[in-house]
């Protein structure tokens, strides 16, 4: 029983460090600290994989949180990094929607995702039911960073918090077969890949990774 | 071979005879082959159907293909209601087949008609066989778009482009409501077989939102008012032949469709159900033939008469859902058999009027009743059916309009036995209405014979027109016949109608044919009774004796002078009473109301010697007060979700994440 609350509390924790980290991302104005709290993101996320591997006794978990660690916390940011040096990107981010309104609204998503998870799975295990009230308020302040930012480098970094988020939903709940997290975890590297060319296709043509020089090509006004 | 075997494997050759006629149709022989065939297999299909509906009529016909949905196959079955559609395509089909042959070869284009033809008798034939939701909805829509592509032959000429497109969406419609009606009489088990339906027992709710559903369904394509906006322009768009079937044919489908629907699968849906398509009809009746009556168009007008036909079936219709609501089984018997009769008849007599148009068409050029006239003495043999057909559309005896139009009467006679005050005092200014409907409709035929036929010719066409082929005469003189026989000889349709009636209500009209004198008697002697026969012959003897009288002792000495002018004193037959002329005491009585028409006269100023004018202004009020508001909504919407088509990448993303927070706070609200 003392171990159980014990799990209960150190899962709660890190999701919910999860949480704060995406709420650390919605107030970056630099595109390398984005890309470090971006790790932290991934960092915690690796480590509550592995507590779940271990509460659950489900040592396959172990991989995936590796997978996290490796992937997402340490090549991708560092591929970053390497990206936006080299192609000398701004390194200052344009919001869309200014700092304070863009946290009040990451609060009211995360109290939307509560109120609904908590609602939803009224007779489900507590620990899934925190995990996916959490996961889903990753999700959402993920597509939050991505609708916010004008950056296209920091939309990435929004879309893969978006997929942690994912990740920790299907950790949360027992017995999820491995090979949906590799996919998930695939889906991302090719998703960065995707996106990485998609960054230098951009600087190419525009000599910017300002998604706006998109909309001036397509004789567009904003 | 089984009844429905025989059916199928026509419908089969007909398909086959579509594929043949494309690798054909660049060829001179294509046009007799394929006419030649569709005759060949319609009269095959034609003969099974009256000798089914003729035989025993208890033990329908089923047959199951391994076609369409894999665990649910195809569906057809034989039973006496689907006889009896099947009678009237095949007839029109054959009749059209026939007047094909002949019309077919002016046509400067055959290739776009030859395979869509065969294809479109194929489709009705398959939409009266079907016994299973999903195969009537394919049918429907094959049948739709076979005669989609008929409407669209000559889409070059003006108006055709747009009479297609209206078709197109007024179609598409229907066959929604008709997928909806069907997802609903299936309901949450899903069996749409139609023996499944009809064993399900359907909540009122149901009932009436089928109802609903069929009218708009089955009414757009039948031209209920005032779903019928599509029907006058893509009627007469069509080729004659093709009109005529669209007219005389499709609209009968779909009210087999209706019949199928609400009084066979649903049960029987309540008597305030019976009062809507009461009114809808007896509305559809009067509209039609006024809109009729304003028409100078040879084919819009017979489209527009067919408008008012449609009503008088769907109002008999109603009289019979109301008796059988009530229990009324012998008057219900009745209102349902002069349904049935009805259509037959109008299937009859529009089939002949559409190709007597064709042939003024083929031998003139114009559609223009304005433009014709004087073709009595250039057409002779094409103006005595055509005035066959006159008569027997304004349902005069002795011919067969009179004699269905006479029992729907009767019906509407037997109203003071309903209990309900509504009905009792409805139908009878229902009846009114069709009463007013059927004077309208012999005067507008009056004006169309007139106009067309008789007097001096307006144009140089009309004056140099000649007879058309023996084919087209032939299809003609069958129908007229066909006609003058139904209304002599009605005790024996009536007779042959009354398996279909008793599958459908359980009863029938009592056996005509033991008749004294083969009189009619739908109810009892001492009430009415009717003998076409009798009254062919008083009008024969009569008419013969005035012949007789009138040269045997009046003066047989020519003389020549100054007739009294009737307005006609002026030798420009342009001068003549025209279709415009006639229609004017009507436009006055109902144009102000109907058409919102006025009459303005331009009279120039003394000294100026510019003529005068009369310009007559009219409005169709259904297209502009309703089809017109609801194109300017779907233009001005589409217009504004354009721009969502050129927003920004972060724009969309918005747009995805307000749909997904959106859908979140609905369900942490509701659930």
């Amino acid at each position: 029983m003392q171990m159980h609350s014990l799990a209960f509390d150190v899962s709660h924790t890190l999701a919910g460090g999860l949480v704060l980290i995406s709420f650390m991302m919605l107030y970056q104005d630099r595109l390398y600290s984005l890309l470090n709290v971006f790790a932290l993101h991934a960092v915690v996320l690796s480590l509550s994989v592995a507590w779940q591997a271990f509460v659950q006794d489900a040592p396959h978990l172990y991989i995936t949180a590796i997978i996290a660690l490796v992937f997402k916390a340490i090549v991708i940011p560092v591929a970053l990094h390497r990206i936006v040096k080299q192609l000398g990107i701004h390194r200052d981010i344009e919001a869309a929607v200014g700092i304070g309104p863009t946290m009040l609204a990451g609060m009211a998503l995360v109290a939307l995702s509560m109120v609904l998870m908590l609602r939803v799975t009224a007779d489900a295990d507590p620990l899934a039911r925190e995990d996916l009230a959490f996961a889903l308020s990753v999700v959402l302040l993920g597509l939050l960073v991505m609708v916010t930012r004008r950056n296209a480098v920091s939309q990435v970094v929004g879309f893969m918090s978006l997929e942690n988020g994912l990740v920790l939903a299907a950790t949360g709940a027992k017995g999820m077969p491995l090979v949906v997290e590799i996919s998930v975890a695939f889906s991302i590297l090719i998703a960065f890949i995707v996106i990485g060319i998609f960054l230098f296709r951009i600087r190419e043509r525009f000599d910017s990774v300002d998604v706006s020089a998109l909309d001036d090509f397509r004789g567009e006004r904003r | 071979m089984p009844p429905v075997v025989l059916q199928m494997a026509c419908i089969a050759g007909l398909l086959g005879l579509a594929v043949l006629a494309i690798i054909l149709s660049r060829s001179k022989a294509a046009t007799a082959v394929v006419y030649g065939a569709t005759l060949a297999l319609s009269a095959i299909a034609l003969t099974g159907a009256i000798r089914w509906l003729l035989g025993d009529t208890t033990k329908p016909g089923d047959l199951v293909l391994p076609i369409g949905l894999p665990w649910l196959g195809a569906h057809f079955r034989l039973d006496a209601l689907a006889g009896f559609f099947l009678v009237v395509v095949n007839l029109g089909g054959a009749a059209a087949s026939l007047y094909g042959l002949g019309y077919g070869r002016h046509d400067h284009a055959p290739y776009r008609v030859l395979p869509f033809f065969p294809a479109f008798l194929a489709g009705m034939n398959l939409v009266v066989l079907a016994d299973d939701a999903f195969s009537y909805l394919l049918c429907w829509e094959f049948m739709s778009l076979a005669s989609w592509a008929l409407v669209m032959a000559h889409h070059r000429e003006a108006g055709n482009a747009r009479a297609g497109y209206v078709y197109l969406v007024m179609a598409s419609f229907g066959t929604l409501a008709l997928l909806l009606a069907f997802g609903l009489l299936a309901g949450p088990a899903g069996d749409y077989g139609f023996a499944a339906i009809r064993a399900t027992q359907h909540t009122p709710y149901t009932a009436t939102l089928v109802l609903i559903l069929m009218l708009l369904g089955a009414g757009s394509k039948a031209g209920l008012v005032p779903l019928h906006v599509w029907l006058p322009l893509a009627h007469p768009a069509a080729p004659s032949h093709v009109s005529a079937l669209m007219s005389g044919v499709m609209t009968k489908v779909a009210i087999y469709g209706f019949i199928r629907v609400i009084f066979d699968l649903l049960g029987q849906p309540g008597w305030p159900a019976s009062a809507v398509v009461l009114f809808l009809g007896g509305i559809t009746a009067a509209m039609g033939i006024l809109y009729a009556m304003m028409e100078r168009d040879l084919k819009r007008l017979l489209a527009y008469s067919t408008i008012e036909n449609v009503g008088i079936i769907f109002t008999s219709l109603g009289l019979a859902m109301a008796f059988q609501a009530n229990g009324q089984k012998l008057a219900a018997a009745l209102a349902f058999t002069a349904a049935l009769f009805h259509v037959l008849n109008h299937s009859f007599f529009k089939s002949l009027l559409f190709f007597g148009a064709g042939a003024v068409l083929t031998a003139t050029g114009e559609r223009d009743m304005d433009r014709l006239g004087g073709l009595i003495h250039r057409m002779p043999l094409t103006s005595f059916v055509v005035l066959v057909g006159c008569v027997a559309i304004s349902a005069l005896p002795p011919f067969n309009g009179f004699v269905s139009e006479w029992l729907i009467f009767q019906a509407v006679l037997q109203s003071p036995e309903l209990p309900q005050w509504a009905l009792k005092i409805m139908v009878p200014a229902i009846g009114a209405l069709l009463a007013l409907a059927a004077a309208l409709a012999a005067a507008c035929f009056v004006k169309a014979y007139g106009v067309a036929f008789l007097g001096r010719p307006r144009s140089v066409a009309a004056e140099t027109a000649g007879e058309v082929d023996r084919f087209s005469l032939a299809a003609m003189f069958i129908l007229a016949a066909l006609c003058l026989l139904a209304g002599i000889l009605p005790g024996l349709v009536i007779d042959a109608l009354s398996p279909v009636a008793m599958q459908i209500l359980g009863s029938r009209m009592p056996i005509q044919v033991n008749e004294p004198w083969l009189s009619i008697v739908p109810i009892a002697e001492s009430r009415s009774s009717y003998n076409g026969l009798l009254v062919m012959v008083f009008i024969t003897i009569s008419a013969s004796l005035a012949v007789y009288f009138i040269h045997r002792f009046a003066s047989h000495a020519l003389r020549r002078g100054p007739a009294w002018g009737c307005g006609f004193s002026d030798p420009t037959p342009a001068a003549q009473y025209s279709g415009g002329s006639f229609a004017q005491p009507i436009r006055r009585v109902f144009g102000t109301l109907a058409f919102h028409a006025r009459d303005h006269v331009e009279m120039p100023a003394p000294g100026d010697i510019r003529p005068a004018r009369l310009r007559i202004e009219l409005h169709d009020l259904i297209w502009e007060g309703m089809y017109e508001p609801i194109a300017a909504a779907v233009g001005l919407s589409s217009e504004k979700l354009n721009r969502l088509q050129f927003l920004t990448i972060r724009r969309y993303l918005s747009l995805v994440f307000a749909t997904l927070v959106t859908l979140l706070l609905v369900l942490a609200i509701w659930s």
